[in-house]
């Protein structure tokens, strides 16, 4: 079961990241939880409780059918149904540029978890910049197959611009791991500029102690 | 035929309460003495009892759930779609049972049942009974077949009402409920609509306060009836079933007799419904319906109310359903995660109105499926 969730998973090395990030036997809200593997891996894992919230009905169905705990929800509403610090962690998994307001689901997700991890497509990375600065038009890449258009990705950031956001909101960056093509020394030393990915651990500044 | 022969199931009766130590207690004060629950069961119940599913039925529902009781039946159980050998709630892996509510009329103690204190039928001296009052003459079948826990309750609308209440009055003994298309309180909406077809009922007067002879016209049940299949539609589901189609004339007739196809539906519905259903029984059930706030007993706080509740939870709304609209099935979902319960929640995209719980086969049922097999394992340890 774990090893097939983890093949499920293999494409996103994000998702890798936040599971070795969260601790076992915790309380996790899985914001925009797709088919619902990653929870169920950690449910498996680390024992945690997981709840989803999604706003797809195929993707409900299939949550339903891995096992895990969804409850069907628009992010661009707020996380009303969650008391203050009511989850030890909350996953936003490159849904972040999709919702209509950032900000707002940001300030939302350090409220309701004493902690979170967020990924998102880096928009400063190289290979946008030079479709830009060359192209003149807006960048199509692996990470961003859409047009513009068409794109879900509304509110596309930069590793910069997120720690900016944070800064804004009073958001504690507990941790920064910028994800490169093989681990590449470069994304790690010039992550706004090589790293295709970035994962953030953060909780809202001075009502949780951070470690 | 050969499918008609396949699934044949018998409807059974336990009997209780004889003596006044062994009679129900209802919630008006009063007792329910021989009282008969009518139920089916299917498929067999594995030796560690662990595939137990309650199916429970909607106001007009009764105890036969799929299947048929004889190869000549025309149709099967009202639910037939959904439970049966290798449907959506498989009769080859889980043992369902159902039983027709106290105050009904197909089988279990209600209205039409003789009172063994006068030897005569109730009719209209039957107790006002609530959904708990239905549970708790529930809990006593499930003790009657020896049934440990439920790995399932399901119910849509009325149904779905008798899970939530179960699921707060015997939390140990469910691991999970299926509320369909239902509410933790009835709505001011609903209970208007239920005091309007009462109305029709009680004013009707072949009616003759309860005591009517059968056979005879039942004009007030018919147009209650139809009122309430109104809700059961929607604004959508009409235009497409009917829309403004004439039915029996080529033009408008200038008079009051049915013209459209909507009003020939109605007047059918109707009439058919009062062919096998009894106006006090109505009476009755839609005032249990009007009665149901289980967030009463806590002063309105719906997650208070909940607490006592452990099981896993798969609550399902329709998003065209406007007798019990989504918004309610939010507010249910809303406070069991306040009080941290494990539930699951879809507001399922169907223009069926209520009557979806119904109609939407195959997604709800994939949904059903997929929980229950989820349930299943989780309680074998897999």
């Amino acid at each position: 079961m774990v090893d097939k969730l983890k093949k499920q998973l293999a494409s996103r090395p994000d998702i890798l990241v936040m599971s070795e990030i969260i601790p076992p036997d915790c309380r996790v809200l899985d914001l925009g939880c797709g088919n619902g593997a990653f929870l169920k891996l950690l449910e498996q894992e680390k024992n945690v409780r997981g709840l989803g919230i999604e706003l797809s009905q195929g993707k409900i169905m299939e949550s339903i059918n891995t096992g895990i705990s969804v409850v069907h929800g628009n992010l661009n509403n707020d996380l009303d149904f969650a008391d203050d610090f009511s989850f030890d962690y909350v996953v936003v998994s490159n849904t972040l540029q999709e919702v209509e307001r950032p900000d707002h689901l940001l300030r939302e997700v350090v409220r309701v978890g004493k902690k979170a991890v967020v990924s998102f497509i880096n928009f400063g990375h190289i290979k946008t910049r030079a479709q830009l600065l060359l192209k003149g038009a807006m960048p199509e890449t692996d990470n961003l197959p859409h047009h513009w258009y068409n794109t879900p990705n509304i509110h596309l950031a930069t590793i910069r611009d997120f720690r900016e956001l944070c800064r804004l909101l009073d958001i504690a960056i507990i941790k920064e791991i910028p994800l490169g093509g093989n681990g590449s020394l470069l994304a790690k030393t010039f992550p706004n500029l090589f790293a295709a990915n970035c994962v953030f651990e953060i909780s809202s500044n001075g009502t949780q102690a951070t470690e | 035929m050969s499918e008609n022969t396949d699934n044949l199931v018998e409807a059974r009766d336990f009997l209780f309460g004889k003596s006044e130590e062994d009679a129900l207690e209802l919630d008006c004060g009063k007792k329910l003495y021989s009282v008969n629950i009518r139920y089916e069961t299917y498929g067999e119940l594995l030796p560690d009892g662990s595939n137990a599913v309650l199916i429970l039925h909607a106001l007009s529902g009764d105890a036969h759930v799929c299947g048929r009781h004889s190869p000549d039946d025309r149709k099967p159980g009202w639910w037939d779609e959904m439970v049966g050998p290798g449907k959506s709630i498989d009769t080859s892996k889980y043992f369902v049972v159902c039983s027709n509510v106290i105050g009904g009329c197909s089988g279990s103690t209600g209205p039409r049942s003789i009172n063994p204190k006068t030897g005569k039928r109730y009719n209209m001296d039957f107790p006002v009974i609530t959904i708990a009052d239905m549970v708790r003459a529930q809990k006593r079948l499930m003790e009657h077949l020896k049934i440990k826990k439920w790995l399932s309750l399901v119910g849509g609308s009325m149904g779905g009402m008798q899970a939530l209440e179960w699921a707060i009055t015997y939390p140990e003994l469910m691991e999970s409920v299926i509320p369909i298309a239902t509410t933790a309180r009835l709505s001011p909406q609903a209970i208007a609509f239920d005091w309007v077809g009462r109305e029709a009922i009680l004013t009707d007067a072949n009616w003759q306060n309860g005591n009517y002879s059968e056979g005879g016209e039942q004009k007030g049940l018919s147009t209650a009836r139809m009122l309430a299949h109104i809700t059961y539609l929607s604004d959508e589901s009409m235009h497409h079933k009917f829309g403004r189609e004439l039915q029996d004339t080529a033009s408008y007739s200038f008079d009051f007799k049915h013209n459209f196809a909507v009003e020939s539906y109605l007047e059918y519905q109707g009439r058919r419904f009062t062919e096998r259903f009894d106006a006090n029984s109505y009476l009755y059930i839609t005032r249990a319906n009007d009665y149901f706030d289980i967030s009463a007993k806590a002063g309105g706080d719906l997650a208070k109310a909940l607490e006592p509740a452990k099981c896993r939870f798969l609550v399902v709304s329709f998003s065209s359903d406007w007798l019990f609209p989504a918004a309610q099935s939010v507010d249910l979902v809303k406070a069991l995660l306040k009080n941290r319960a494990e539930v699951s929640y879809c507001d399922i995209n169907s223009s069926y109105g209520h009557d979806a719980f119904l109609l939407e086969v195959n997604t709800l049922g994939k949904m059903i499926s997929d929980f229950l097999r989820n349930r299943l394992e989780a309680v074998h340890g897999r």
